[in-house]
C-alpha cells in the first residue's frame, strides 16, 4: 500500500475574498499552495516557504499572517483576504496600491502582494504613519528590487490617498 | 520544501487532544501557532505522522490576569499577548519582550506558550518564563502536573514534557508593585534570533537595590536565572557597579559559536546589553511595575 | 502638442496589473501539469556507485524517474560552455543530470515528475543514491594550494589564466618613490532574486512543437540552446517569459539543467511539465558571486598620482565555468574606475572549488574591483596624508581627454574605451551633496558625545550596452495601437515604460497607444538578453530604430494621401499634419489601413484600402517592389562598443564603541548615466542597487564548511537586508549622454551596486582608524579586528 494513496483527503472550504471556496486537499497542504494552486489565486506569491521572507503574506481576520506557515486545513478558521481582496481590478485600486503606483514602490512585483496586504492592516491600525514607523511596519517583508526607499514613501501616501478618498467621498 | 504526509488530528477538548497524543505517542507533534514547527515540516527536518492540531480546542485562547500571575492559555497568539492592556500593566516585561519575537506577521500565529515548550534558547518567552517564575501546566493521560519554568526546560529544544503531555497554560509571575524590569536584545537584522540578550528584574528599596535578577536569550543552553544580588544588592540605582554585573553575567552566561557571532562576542554582548538595560532601567522615573 | 515623454517620470504601465495580484510568473502558468523535483547531491565531491529509484516508482502519483542513464542523445551531453574564451584552457561543465561524479552539493542527480510538488518530494526522499566520497576543495586558499583536485585533468585547479599588461610596469613600479602593497578579501553572495528560477513546458504532440516558458533573462538564449539539446527545428521551439521576479544576473545563465530537462521530459510524457524551484534548490542549485583574494602594488608619487599599478587576483569560480571568464574579466578591467593608473598590468586566476558554480551577480566583476582599487585609492591617502578625494581627483581621466582608450580588452571582446564622463564634476557633486569638508566638524561633535563616526568614499566606471544586438520591432494597428516588440526579457526594470515613452516620442503617438512585449520568441526571434545593464541602451535605441523606420513610412504615405512632400509633416498623439495648416492631417491609424492593400475588408475602417476604393497608378502593383504591406518596421540596434556610465557614492557610518554594531547614517549618490528615459526608475534602480551593495557589505555571505557544505542555505541564515537594514539613499544625478547611441543613453541597472562594499570599507576605517582589508564585515568580526588592532581589550571595560 502506498502511502500517497493512503494519504488523508480533507473536504475544507476557506472563506477567501469575502467568498466561499471548496476544496479537497491532503492535511499538509500549505495555504500558500492553497490559495494558488487549488483555489487559482495567484496573486499570493511564495518565495521562501520558510516564512522569512513575506511574499505570500495575507490577512488572517485582517492580520498579516505568512500562508506557507498555516495550513490550508486550519486555516478554515478563519477569514483570508489575499491581494485580490485588497483590489483585483487593475483600473481601480486600493490607496496602497494607487501609492505605489504612484511611488514607484515595485519593480519586478513578486514580493509586492506582501506588501500590500502588510500595510493595508498597518494602515487600520496606524492611518497616519511616520515615515519611521512606516519604515518598521514593512521590516518584515523582504524586497530584492527597490531598497524598500519607495516602498516607505508609498506607504505615508497611501495613508494620504485614504483621506483624500474620504474627502471626496463626503 | 513541501511536508511529508502527516494525519491530522483536530481534537475539541483537551482530553480529545491528550488522547490523541497518547495514542500516536513520539510520532506525534501539537501543532498550535505552527511558526517554528511548520518550516521544519516543509524543509522536511521533521516528518511526524500525526498532528495534533490544538486551534480548536475550547478554552486555551484565554488570558487571565490575577494578584500573583498572568495565565496565558495555549492558544493565544504572541500578537494577542502584546495587545492585551491587562497584561501589559500587570506584567510590562510581558510586552516589552514580545516586541521582539520575530516580526508582526509571525506574532499574529505564534502562540507564547508554543514557544516556551518549543524551548528554543534563542527563543524570548522561555527567558521570560524563568526570570518571572513561572508555571508551566501540563495535561496528560494521567491527569494535570505543574513544572517550575526552571525546571521545565532540560537542554536546548528538550524539556521535561512527556510525548503525550499538552501544555495547557503558562502562569507568569507578577512581580511587586516597585520591581522594575527591563529587556534588551540584539540580532543581526531586526526579528532574527537575536545574538544575544537579557531580561531583567530589580527590586528597590527608594534608590537602593534590594534584589536583582536577570535572564539571558541565546546565551545559555537553558533559560535559567543569574542572581545580580552580589554586585546590586544595596547599590543604589544611581551609582550602579556595571563593572561587577559584567562579571557576573561574564561568568555566568555559556553561548556557542555559529556562523553568525562566535561564543566569545555573544558573551561581550550579553554583558554590554545587561549594562545598557541596567542603565535604562534605572534612569526609567515611571516608578515601579505593578 | 504631446509633451516630450523620455526625461519625464511617468508613472510604470506594468504596476496595476503586478498591484493586483495579476502579474503572470512561471509558477502561475499550468495549473494542472505535472510537476518536477529533483534529488540533489548531498555531497560536495563524490562518485555514484548505484541510484536505487525502485521504492520511488511504487508511489501513486508518480509519472517519471529520470537518472543520467534515461538522457538521450545531446541532453545527455555535457552542458554548453556558453562564453568560449582563449585564456580558459580548462573550461568544465556539468550535466543535466549528474553522470558517475558529483562535484558541488545541490548538483542534480535523479529528476521525478509527478502529480504535484508534495508527491514529487515524497519520491525523492524514497530514492537512495549510493556515493563515495571524496576529498572536496574548499575556498581559494584550498584551490590555489591545489592539494586536491575539483577535476582530476585541470592541474593546480585552474580553468584560466589571464593576464593584461600596458605600459612597462616592472620599470614604473621600481622608479616609483612610493610604494604599497595590499591583500585584500571579498566573500561570496549571490543574487537572490525573491521568485527563483522555474520553466513550465507545453508539449503539443499533433504539432510536435514546443513551447516553454522560462523564467529567464534570455528567452532567445534557452531557445535556440533548448531546440539543439532536444534536436528540434527552430522553428518548432517558441520560448515566451512571462512576468519574472527578478533576475539580478542568475537567470542569464542558460540552458539551466532543468531547462533542458523539463521539455525533455514534457515531449517524453506527452504532457505539461513545470518545475519551480524553491529556495533551498536555489542556495545550492543556482549561482553565487564575488568570492575573490586580491593582491594589489601600487607606484605613486609624492602628490598621490599613480604611476604603476600590479594587481592579481584569485577568482572562484565554483564547480563548473559554463559562463566563462566573464566576471573576472570585468573585475580586471572595470577596477581602474575613473582613474588613469599609470602603467598596468592585471592577472588572474580563476579556480575550481567544489562549490555552487559562479556565474554574474548585479556588477557581475565590478565590486570587486572597485573594492581593490578604492582601497588601495585610500590607502595612498593614509599613506600621504592627504585628503582622500584630492587623491583620487589628481588621478582622474579628465572630460577633455574623453574618449579614454585604456589600452585594455573588455568583456565584449572590443577596446575598453571610456565614451564620456565628467569625474570632477562627479565628484564636487558628492561633496556637496555629502557635505565632505563639514565632516571633521561633525566627527568631533560625535566624538564628544562618545560616538564613533566615520565618512568613505568610492568611485566607479561601469561599461553597459554591451553587444552584439538588440532588435526592435513597431507595428501600427488600424485602431491606433502601436505594438512593440524586442526580445530581451524584463525582471522589473519597468521595460513596459520606458520602451513605451521612446517609441511615443519617436513615432508621435500618445504613450498610452504603445503596447511593450519583451522576452517572447514569438514576436522577436533575434535577441540577447538582459544583463550588463543593457536593456535601455540597447532595447531602447533598438526600438527607437525601428519607430523610426515605421514614422518614414507613414509620412511617405500620408504624403501620398495629403499630396504634400513628406518633409512638410509632422507626427502627434497619432496624427499627421502638414506644418503649419493643421486642418490639412490624416490619422496615422488611416495611414495604417492605406499602408495594406486588401481585397476583403474586415471593418468599416479598412474598406479605405480595398481594390475598388480610391483611386490608383495601374501600371504600379499593389505593393511597391521596394515595399511591404503593413505599418510596421524592425530595426537592430548594434554599438561598435560598450557605453561606460560612472558614480560616485560616499556614506556616513557609526560603530558602537563596544559592541562593534555598525550602523549607515547617511548614504549619499552621484550618478551619471547620460540620458534618463525615466529619472524615476532610474532612481529606483539606484536605490534598489545601493540595498543589495548592502547586503554584500554587511550582512550577506555564502558560509561553507570544510565539507563543501552550505551552512546558511537559507533566509534565516543567509542575511538578506529588511527595510530596518538599509538606508535612505540621497542621489543628484549628473547627464552626460553617451556620444555612441542616437539616444545618448547609459546602462542603470547595476551602478547602485558597485562600490557600496567599497565605500563601506572606507567608511569604517574612517571611524576606526584601522585597515579594512575583508569584506563583507559584521560586527563580530570587527569587534575581533579592533582587538588585534588595540593590544588592551579596555572598550569590554567601559561604556
Amino acid at each position: 500500500m502506498s502511502e500517497a494513496a493512503a494519504e488523508q483527503l480533507l473536504e475544507i472550504t476557506l472563506r477567501v475574498n469575502g467568498v466561499r471556496r471548496s476544496a479537497r486537499v491532503p492535511a499538509r497542504r500549505l495555504l500558500s499552495d492553497a490559495l494558488r494552486h487549488d483555489l487559482g489565486l495567484t496573486g499570493t506569491h511564495v518565495g521562501c516557504e520558510h516564512g522569512v521572507c513575506g511574499a505570500c503574506t495575507v490577512l488572517l481576520d485582517g492580520e498579516p499572517a505568512r500562508a506557507c506557515l498555516v495550513l490550508a486545513v486550519t486555516a478554515q478558521a478563519h477569514e483570508i483576504t489575499t491581494v485580490e481582496g485588497i483590489g483585483s481590478d487593475p483600473a481601480n485600486l486600493s490607496p496602497v496600491q494607487q501609492a505605489f503606483a504612484e511611488s514607484h514602490a515595485l519593480q519586478c512585483g513578486f514580493c509586492t502582494p506582501g506588501f500590500i496586504t502588510t500595510i493595508s492592516a498597518f494602515l487600520v491600525e496606524n492611518p497616519h504613519p511616520t515615515p519611521e514607523e512606516a519604515r518598521e511596519a514593512i521590516s518584515g517583508n523582504l524586497c530584492r528590487c527597490t531598497g524598500y526607499q519607495n516602498i516607505v514613501k508609498a506607504v505615508v501616501r497611501a495613508s494620504e490617498i485614504v483621506a483624500e478618498r474620504a474627502e471626496a467621498g463626503r | 520544501m513541501k511536508p511529508a504526509p502527516f494525519v491530522h488530528h483536530a481534537p475539541r477538548s483537551v482530553e480529545e487532544a491528550v488522547a490523541a497524543l497518547a495514542e500516536v505517542g513520539h510520532d506525534g507533534k501539537v501543532l498550535a501557532g505552527g511558526q517554528s514547527l511548520i518550516p521544519l515540516l516543509s524543509m522536511r527536518l521533521a516528518s511526524p505522522g500525526h498532528l495534533v492540531d490544538i486551534a480548536g480546542v475550547a478554552g486555551l485562547d484565554t488570558v487571565e490576569v490575577a494578584d500573583r500571575h498572568v495565565r496565558v492559555g495555549a492558544m493565544v497568539r504572541h500578537a494577542g499577548l502584546e495587545r492585551h492592556t491587562g497584561a501589559a500593566a500587570a506584567l510590562p516585561l510581558l510586552r516589552l519582550a514580545l516586541h521582539h519575537v520575530a516580526h508582526p506577521a509571525i506574532r499574529t500565529r505564534g502562540t507564547t506558550v508554543g514557544s516556551i515548550a518549543h524551548a528554543d534558547p534563542s527563543g524570548e518567552m522561555p527567558a521570560i518564563a524563568v526570570l518571572t517564575d513561572a508555571v508551566v501546566e501540563a495535561v496528560g493521560p494521567g491527569g494535570a502536573r505543574e513544572v517550575a519554568a526552571a525546571d521545565f526546560f532540560v537542554g536546548p529544544l528538550e524539556t521535561t514534557l512527556a510525548p503525550d503531555e499538552l501544555v495547557v497554560a503558562v502562569r507568569f509571575g507578577r512581580f511587586t508593585a516597585t520591581t522594575r524590569t527591563g529587556f534588551a536584545e540584539s540580532a543581526r537584522r531586526s526579528g532574527d534570533y537575536a545574538l544575544a540578550g537579557v531580561a531583567l528584574a530589580v527590586d528597590a528599596d527608594g534608590d537602593q537595590i534590594t534584589s536583582a535578577r536577570a535572564s539571558f536569550v541565546s546565551v545559555t543552553p537553558v533559560p535559567d536565572v543569574l542572581d545580580l544580588g552580589p554586585a546590586l544588592a544595596g547599590r543604589s540605582l544611581h551609582d550602579l557597579p556595571l563593572d561587577a554585573v559584567a562579571e557576573l553575567v561574564l561568568a555566568h552566561v555559556d553561548p556557542e559559536s555559529d556562523i553568525h557571532a562566535p561564543a566569545e562576542y555573544r558573551r561581550m554582548l550579553a554583558a554590554e546589553l545587561t549594562r545598557r538595560a541596567l542603565t535604562t532601567l534605572a534612569h526609567d522615573t515611571t516608578e515601579g511595575a505593578a | 502638442m504631446s509633451t516630450r515623454q523620455v526625461g519625464e517620470k511617468v508613472q510604470r504601465r506594468e504596476d496595476p496589473r503586478l498591484l493586483t495580484g495579476n502579474g503572470r510568473y512561471v509558477d502561475d502558468l499550468g495549473r494542472g501539469a505535472l510537476q518536477a523535483a529533483f534529488v540533489r547531491s548531498p555531497h560536495a565531491h563524490a562518485r555514484i556507485t548505484d541510484i536505487d529509484i525502485a521504492d520511488a516508482w511504487e508511489l501513486d502519483g508518480v509519472e517519471a524517474v529520470y537518472t543520467w542513464e534515461d538522457l538521450e542523445g545531446r541532453v545527455g551531453e555535457p552542458l554548453p560552455v556558453l562564453i568560449p574564451h582563449p585564456a580558459m584552457t580548462h573550461p568544465r561543465t556539468g550535466y543535466c543530470l549528474a553522470k558517475d561524479e558529483v562535484n558541488h552539493v545541490g548538483e542534480a542527480v535523479v529528476m521525478v515528475v509527478a502529480r504535484d510538488r508534495y508527491v514529487a518530494e515524497d519520491a525523492c526522499g524514497r530514492i537512495r543514491v549510493s556515493y563515495e566520497t571524496l576529498p572536496p576543495v574548499v575556498g581559494l586558499e584550498n584551490a590555489r594550494a591545489a592539494a586536491r583536485l575539483v577535476h582530476d585533468d585541470v592541474p593546480g585547479n585552474v580553468s584560466a589564466n589571464l593576464r593584461q599588461e600596458v605600459g612597462d610596469v616592472d620599470t614604473a613600479m621600481a622608479a616609483a618613490p612610493n610604494r604599497l602593497t595590499l591583500e585584500l578579501e571579498i566573500e561570496r553572495s549571490a543574487c537572490m532574486p525573491m521568485e527563483g528560477k522555474g520553466v513550465y513546458a507545453r508539449w503539443d504532440a499533433d504539432d510536435e512543437s514546443l513551447r516553454l516558458h522560462s523564467s529567464t533573462q534570455t528567452s532567445t538564449g534557452v531557445r535556440a540552446a533548448v531546440a539543439a539539446k532536444l534536436g528540434m527545428p527552430l522553428a518548432k521551439v517558441e520560448v515566451v517569459t512571462p512576468d519574472v521576479g527578478g533576475g539580478f544576473g542568475v537567470k542569464i545563465v542558460h540552458p539551466w539543467p532543468e531547462e533542458v530537462l523539463v521539455p525533455w521530459a514534457a515531449r517524453r510524457l506527452g504532457r505539461d511539465v513545470k518545475w519551480t524551484e524553491d529556495r533551498r534548490e536555489h542556495f545550492v542549485s543556482s549561482a553565487h558571486e564575488r568570492g575573490q583574494l586580491q593582491e594589489v602594488e601600487v607606484g605613486f608619487d609624492d602628490d598621490g598620482r599613480l604611476l604603476a599599478l600590479d594587481v592579481r587576483f584569485w577568482h572562484d569560480n565554483g564547480a563548473y565555468t559554463p559562463y566563462g571568464i566573464i566576471v573576472p574579466i570585468i573585475t580586471a578591467t572595470q577596477l581602474l574606475g575613473p582613474y588613469k593608473p599609470g602603467a598596468y598590468r592585471v592577472e588572474f586566476w580563476s579556480m575550481y572549488t567544489n562549490t555552487v558554480l559562479v556565474t554574474p551577480y548585479r556588477g557581475a566583476g565590478r565590486p570587486q574591483g572597485c573594492y581593490a582599487m578604492e582601497r588601495t585609492m585610500d590607502a595612498i591617502a593614509a599613506h600621504l596624508g592627504l585628503d582622500r578625494t584630492e587623491v583620487r581627483s589628481r588621478n582622474f581621466i579628465q572630460p577633455d581627454e574623453m574618449p579614454y582608450d585604456h589600452g585594455l580588452m573588455f568583456q565584449d571582446g572590443r577596446p575598453l574605451k571610456y565614451d564620456s564622463g565628467d569625474f570632477p564634476a562627479s565628484l564636487a557633486k558628492l561633496k556637496e551633496l555629502v557635505g565632505w569638508d563639514d565632516f571633521a566638524a561633525y566627527r568631533e561633535q560625535a566624538a564628544a558625545e562618545g560616538r564613533r563616526v566615520g565618512l568613505g568614499i568610492g568611485c566607479y566606471v561601469e561599461g553597459t550596452g554591451v553587444g552584439p544586438y538588440e532588435g526592435g520591432h513597431v507595428q501600427v494597428e488600424t485602431n491606433g495601437r502601436v505594438n512593440v516588440a524586442t526580445g530581451l526579457t524584463t525582471q522589473g526594470q519597468g521595460h513596459q515604460t520606458v520602451l513605451a515613452q521612446i517609441v511615443a516620442d519617436e513615432l508621435g503617438v500618445r504613450l498610452e497607444d504603445v503596447h511593450v512585449t519583451t522576452g517572447d520568441t514569438r514576436r522577436m526571434a533575434y535577441a540577447v538578453g538582459t544583463f550588463a545593464s543593457r536593456g535601455a541602451v540597447m532595447s531602447g535605441n533598438a526600438v527607437a530604430l525601428a519607430a523610426r523606420v515605421v514614422r518614414e513610412k507613414a509620412l511617405r504615405i500620408a504624403a501620398d494621401a495629403l499630396e504634400v512632400s513628406a518633409d512638410d509633416l509632422e507626427i502627434a498623439d497619432g496624427v499627421i499634419s502638414v506644418k503649419g495648416a493643421p486642418g490639412s492631417s490624416i490619422d496615422l491609424k488611416t495611414v495604417a489601413v492605406l499602408s495594406n492593400p486588401l481585397r476583403y475588408a474586415f471593418d468599416t475602417s479598412a474598406q479605405a484600402a480595398t481594390q475598388f476604393a480610391g483611386t490608383f497608378d495601374p501600371d504600379k502593383p499593389p505593393v511597391a517592389d521596394d515595399d511591404e504591406p503593413g505599418l510596421e518596421g524592425q530595426d537592430f540596434y548594434s554599438p561598435t562598443q560598450a557605453t561606460f556610465a560612472n558614480g560616485m557614492h560616499a556614506a556616513v557610518v557609526e560603530t558602537d564603541p563596544v559592541t562593534a554594531e555598525i550602523r549607515i547614517l547617511r548614504y549619499c549618490v552621484v550618478h551619471d548615466c547620460g540620458v534618463m528615459v525615466n529619472p524615476m526608475i532610474v532612481e529606483g534602480q539606484v536605490h534598489g542597487g545601493v540595498a543589495q551593495g548592502v547586503g554584500g557589505a554587511l550582512y550577506e555571505r555564502m558560509v561553507y564548511d570544510e565539507g563543501g557544505q552550505l551552512l546558511n542555505a537559507s533566509f534565516m541564515d543567509f542575511l538578506i537586508p529588511y527595510a530596518s537594514e538599509v538606508p535612505h539613499v540621497e542621489t543628484d544625478h549628473l547627464e552626460t549622454p553617451s556620444p555612441l547611441n542616437p539616444l545618448g543613453l547609459k546602462g542603470a541597472g547595476e551602478a547602485g551596486t558597485i562600490p557600496v562594499s567599497a565605500v563601506i570599507a572606507s567608511a569604517i576605517e574612517d571611524a576606526e582608524g584601522f585597515p579594512i582589508r575583508s569584506m563583507p564585515i559584521s560586527p563580530p568580526e570587527l569587534w575581533a579586528l579592533r582587538r588585534t588592532h588595540s593590544p588592551d581589550p579596555a572598550q569590554e571595560g567601559t561604556s
